[in-house]
C-alpha cells in the first residue's frame, strides 16, 4: 500500500485516518460522558411529574411512570377522581404493570451480557411475593383478582432472524401454579382443531378465575378465542381481534382490530357486545398497539408513546360511542391499570 | 469460449499444485478490507442487537409488522448486490462503488439518531440493507484482485474471519453499553456510527483504488480510457463453469434454511434456557471464525469445488443434530458443524465465482453468486417454515438434512465430474 490514493502520500493518509480516529472515538467519549450525565439527572433529577408520598387509599390507576427525573420507569399510581393530580411512586421499574387490590404483576428488562427478562409478582406492600424468568421482550401481562397472572413475551431470533419472530404467552399464578405455555392448549377455530404449528398466542384478559379470553394468530389471520384453564382449550370467537379487554361487567370485551391497508399495520378500537355479538369500531386516525383497559363501562384507557419523544408516553381516554376521540388522560404513563377497592 | 484466455485463468488451471510451492503472503488490502468489515459489522450487529428492545421497550412499537419488512429488505438487498457487481465491473473501479455502500449504512446509523417512529425506523433499516448489497460485491472482487490467485480462498478466510470477529463484538458491545447507562439506546447508536466512520475511513485512506482489470497499453493514459471498460454479459456468466457454479449453489441454497431455524429446532427440544438464544448465534460465529481460514487453505489446496460442496455436508449433519436433541453435545455439534459449513461456503463461494469469472467481469460473477444464494435461501426459508408447521421442527430438520444429503453428490457430479469439462481441472 505505499501506491498513492487519490494523489495523497502514505504518510499523509495515515495522518487523516490518525485524526479521523481521534475525532470519532473523542465524540464517542464526549457524547458517553454526557450520557452518564442524563442517566444520573434521569434518574436522580427532579421528577417532571408531581409526586406525593402516599396516596390516600381507594380507587387508582397503577402504571409505569414515563416522567423523566427521579422514579423514571417506576410504578406509579394516581387517584381515578384526579389522573392528572399528583401520583405515588413506587420504587419498582418495570416496562409493563397490572394490578389488583392486592397483587401487581410487573414484566422487567435486567440489563446485562445477554440482557434478560423477569416477571415479578410483588404485593401491596411491594414485597416481592415471587419472580420468573421470561423468554423475551416484555409485551402484555394481566393479573385476575385470585391471583393467575399471565404474560406475553416477544421471543425475537437473533438478528440475522429477526423474520422469524413469535410470542410466547404463559398462565402462572402467584400460589405458585402452572398453567403452562397457552399454544400448547387445544384450540378450535369455527369448530375445527388448529394444528399448525406456527401458531401464536397473546394478549391475555380474564373473565373469571378460569376463563379468559386471547389472541390466537396462524397463517397471518388472527382471532380472538376464549379459554378454559381447567380443560386447557380456546375457542374462536371473532375473526381480526387482538389483546382483547374485558369489561367490569363481563358484557363486552374491547380489542384492537387491524384495519385492511396495505404497508404499516394500523389498529382501530373494536368493542364486541358479547350478548348480541354486535361489533362497534372505533376509527382512530393515529392508530394505536396496546392493549386497552376499562376505566369504567363506558371509557377505555390505553398508551401511546408520544411523538418525538424517545422513552416517553402518555395514556388517553376514549368513549365507547361512535365517533369519539381520545383524549389525554394521565400524562408520562404507559401501561394503565384499574383498580377498584370498592364496587 | 475465451475463458482460459485471461492471465488469472491460466494461472489458476495449475492453481491446486501452485498452492503448496507458492508461499501464502497476506495481502494488505486484504487486511484492510477486513479491517473495514470488521467496523461495520461492529456497527450493524451492535444496533441490530439492541433494535427489538428499542422499538418495543423505548418506542413502545409492536414487533410484528418489523417482520415483514425483514423479508423485503433482504429480496432488495439481493437485487442491488448483482447490479452493484455489474457497475463495478462496468466502471473497472469497484472502490467507489464500495465506498457508496459503506456511505450509505453510515447515513443510516446517523438516520437511526432523529428516527423515532416505526416508519423512520424501517426506512433507516431499508438504506442500510440496501447498502449492505451495493458494497458486498465490488468489496469481494477487491479481494480477489488484491490476492494471490493460489491463495485466493485462504483470503478470503482471512477477510471472513475479521468480519465474523465484528459481527460477535457488536452485540457484546450493545449490551456492555446498556449496562453502563441503561436505556439509552441512543449511547449505542453513537457508538455504532463512530465505528461505521472508522470503518468508511480506512476504505477511503487505505484502500487503493485499483482497477479491476489491467488493460496493459492504458496504464499511462490515464482516467479515461473508458475503451476498456468490460460489458459483463450474462450469457457468458451462465455458460461453462461458472453457470455450473451457480447452479450448484442454487439449488444446495434452496436446501439452506437459514441458522436462525437450527436455533429454534434447537430450543425446542427445552432443555435450554430462552435467555441463552442470542448466545447460540455468537457459538457459530466462535467456530465460523475459527475455520474460516484453515478450510480456506484447504479449498486452495485441494479444491474450492470440492470444499463448497462438502461444506453442506456439514450443513445436513448439523440439521441432524440440531433435529436430534437438545442437550449439550448435540447443541455444540450443531453450533460446530454450522460455524464449519460457513467457514466452507461462505468465502469460498466468493473465491470460486472471482476465479471462474470471464474476463472483466469478477464483480457481476460474485456479485451473481451471492445473489443466486440469497434468494434461494429466502424460498428456503419460507418452505421450510411451512414444512416446520406441518411436521414439527425434529420431522423438518431430518428431511431437510435427508434432501441436502442426497443433493451434495449432485453437485459434487456437477462441479468436479471430470470427464465432461476440461475447465475443471481447476479441480485437480
Amino acid at each position: 500500500m505505499t501506491k498513492q490514493v487519490a494523489g495523497i502520500s502514505a504518510q499523509t493518509r495515515w495522518l487523516i485516518l490518525a485524526i479521523i480516529a481521534v475525532l470519532a472515538l473523542g465524540s464517542v467519549t464526549v457524547y458517553a460522558v454526557q450520557a452518564f450525565g442524563r442517566y444520573q439527572a434521569r434518574t436522580t433529577g427532579a421528577s417532571a411529574a408531581q409526586i406525593t408520598d402516599k396516596l390516600h387509599d381507594g380507587n387508582r390507576i397503577v402504571f409505569r411512570n414515563t416522567a423523566m427525573g427521579q422514579g423514571y420507569g417506576q410504578i406509579a399510581s394516581v387517584a381515578i377522581a384526579e389522573p392528572q393530580g399528583p401520583r405515588e411512586l413506587s420504587q419498582t421499574v418495570c416496562d409493563r404493570v397490572d394490578a389488583t387490590t392486592e397483587y401487581i404483576s410487573c414484566m422487567r428488562t435486567q440489563r446485562g451480557i445477554p440482557t434478560t427478562f423477569e416477571t415479578r409478582i410483588l404485593d401491596a406492600q411491594a414485597n416481592t411475593v415471587v419472580e420468573w424468568p421470561l423468554p423475551g421482550v416484555p409485551s402484555r401481562t394481566r393479573i385476575s383478582e385470585g391471583g393467575l397472572v399471565a404474560t406475553t413475551a416477544f421471543v425475537t431470533g437473533h438478528s440475522y432472524a429477526t423474520d422469524s419472530f413469535s410470542t410466547e404467552t404463559v398462565i402462572k399464578s402467584v400460589q405458585g401454579l402452572d398453567f403452562g405455555n397457552l399454544e400448547d392448549y387445544s384450540i378450535f377455530i369455527d369448530g375445527q382443531e388448529l394444528t399448525a404449528v406456527d401458531r401464536n398466542v397473546w394478549g391475555v384478559t380474564f373473565d373469571s378465575e378460569n376463563k379468559f379470553y386471547a389472541t390466537v394468530a396462524s397463517a397471518g389471520k388472527t382471532w380472538m378465542v376464549e379459554g378454559n384453564l381447567a380443560e386447557r382449550r380456546m375457542n374462536s370467537v371473532i375473526q381480526n381481534a387482538e389483546c382483547p379487554s374485558v369489561a367490569p361487567d363481563h358484557s363486552k370485551v374491547a380489542y384492537k382490530k387491524r384495519r385492511a391497508q396495505s404497508g404499516l399495520a394500523h389498529w382501530d378500537i373494536a368493542v364486541l357486545d358479547l350478548k348480541t355479538q354486535k361489533e362497534i369500531i372505533l376509527p382512530l386516525d393515529q392508530g394505536f398497539d396496546d392493549q386497552l383497559e376499562w376505566l369504567d363501562s363506558q371509557t377505555l384507557l390505553f398508551g401511546m408513546p408520544r411523538t418525538g419523544s424517545a422513552g416517553d408516553s402518555d395514556v388517553y381516554s376514549v368513549k365507547t360511542t361512535a365517533n369519539a376521540q381520545p383524549q389525554i388522560f394521565i400524562k408520562d404513563a404507559w401501561s394503565p391499570s384499574v383498580v377498584r377497592t370498592t364496587g | 469460449m475465451y475463458l482460459s484466455l485471461s492471465d488469472w485463468t491460466s494461472r489458476k488451471a495449475s492453481g491446486a499444485d501452485r498452492a503448496k510451492t507458492v508461499a501464502f503472503k497476506a495481502s494488505p488490502t486484504v487486511i484492510a478490507l477486513g479491517i473495514v468489515s470488521m467496523l461495520t459489522d461492529i456497527s450493524s450487529e451492535s444496533v441490530a442487537a439492541v433494535l427489538p428492545l428499542y422499538i418495543t421497550g423505548a418506542l413502545g412499537l409492536s414487533m410484528v409488522a418489523y417482520g415483514f419488512f425483514e423479508g423485503m429488505n433482504q429480496s432488495i438487498s439481493s437485487v442491488v448486490r448483482i447490479a452493484a457487481g455489474y457497475a463495478a465491473d462496468r466502471s473497472n473501479k469497484p472502490k467507489p462503488i464500495a465506498v457508496a455502500g459503506y456511505g450509505l449504512s453510515m447515513a443510516a446509523r446517523v438516520g437511526l439518531l432523529f428516527a423515532t417512529g416505526f416508519g423512520g425506523i424501517l426506512a433507516v433499516i431499508g438504506l442500510d440493507r440496501i447498502g449492505k448489497g451495493i458494497r458486498t460485491a465490488p468489496r469481494d472482487a477487491m479481494i480477489q484482485q488484491a490476492s494471490q490467485p493460489e491463495h485466493l480462498a485462504r483470503s478470503f478466510g482471512v477477510h471472513r474471519l475479521l468480519d465474523t470477529v465484528g459481527a460477535t463484538l457488536g452485540p457484546l458491545l450493545a449490551f456492555v453499553v446498556l449496562m453502563l447507562v441503561p436505556g439509552d439506546y441512543r449511547m449505542v447508536f453513537v457508538v455504532s456510527l463512530a465505528a461505521a466512520v472508522l470503518g468508511l475511513a480506512v476504505l477511503a485512506l487505505l484502500v487503493p483504488n485499483r482497477k479491476l482489470v489491467q488493460d496493459e497499453f492504458a496504464e499511462d493514459r490515464g482516467e479515461e480510457s473508458s475503451r476498456s471498460a468490460p460489458r459483463p454479459k450474462f450469457r457468458e456468466l451462465v455458460r461453462g463453469p461458472l453457470g455450473k457454479v451457480l447452479l450448484a449453489a442454487g439449488f444446495l441454497g434452496l436446501l439452506t434454511i437459514g441458522d436462525g431455524f437450527v436455533y429454534l429446532a434447537l430450543m425446542e427440544h427445552g432443555q435450554l434456557d430462552a435467555m441463552w438464544f442470542p448466545l447460540l448465534f455468537v457459538g457459530a460465529n466462535l467456530f465460523f471464525l475459527s475455520f474460516a481460514v484453515p478450510l480456506g487453505r484447504i479449498a486452495d489446496k485441494t479444491s474450492r469445488a470440492g470444499v463448497f460442496v462438502l461444506g453442506h455436508l456439514a450443513l445436513a449433519l448439523a440439521y441432524v443434530c440440531a433435529g436430534a436433541g437438545g442437550s449439550l453435545l448435540f447443541l455444540i455439534c450443531a453450533l460446530a458443524l454450522l460455524g464449519t459449513f460457513y467457514a466452507a461456503t461462505d468465502g469460498v463461494l466468493a473465491a470460486l465465482a472471482g476465479q471462474l469469472a470471464p474476463h472483466g467481469a469478477t464483480s457481476t460473477a460474485i456479485g451473481a453468486a451471492q445473489t443466486v444464494v440469497a434468494v434461494a435461501r429466502l424460498f428456503a426459508s419460507t418452505g421450510f417454515g411451512v414444512l416446520w408447521i406441518f411436521l414439527g421442527s425434529t420431522n423438518a430438520m431430518l428431511i431437510a438434512a435427508a434432501l441436502l444429503l442426497l443433493l451434495v453428490p449432485v453437485a459434487w457430479r456437477l462441479l468436479l465430474s471430470k470427464r465432461k469439462e476440461p475447465e475443471s481441472t481447476l479441480t485437480s
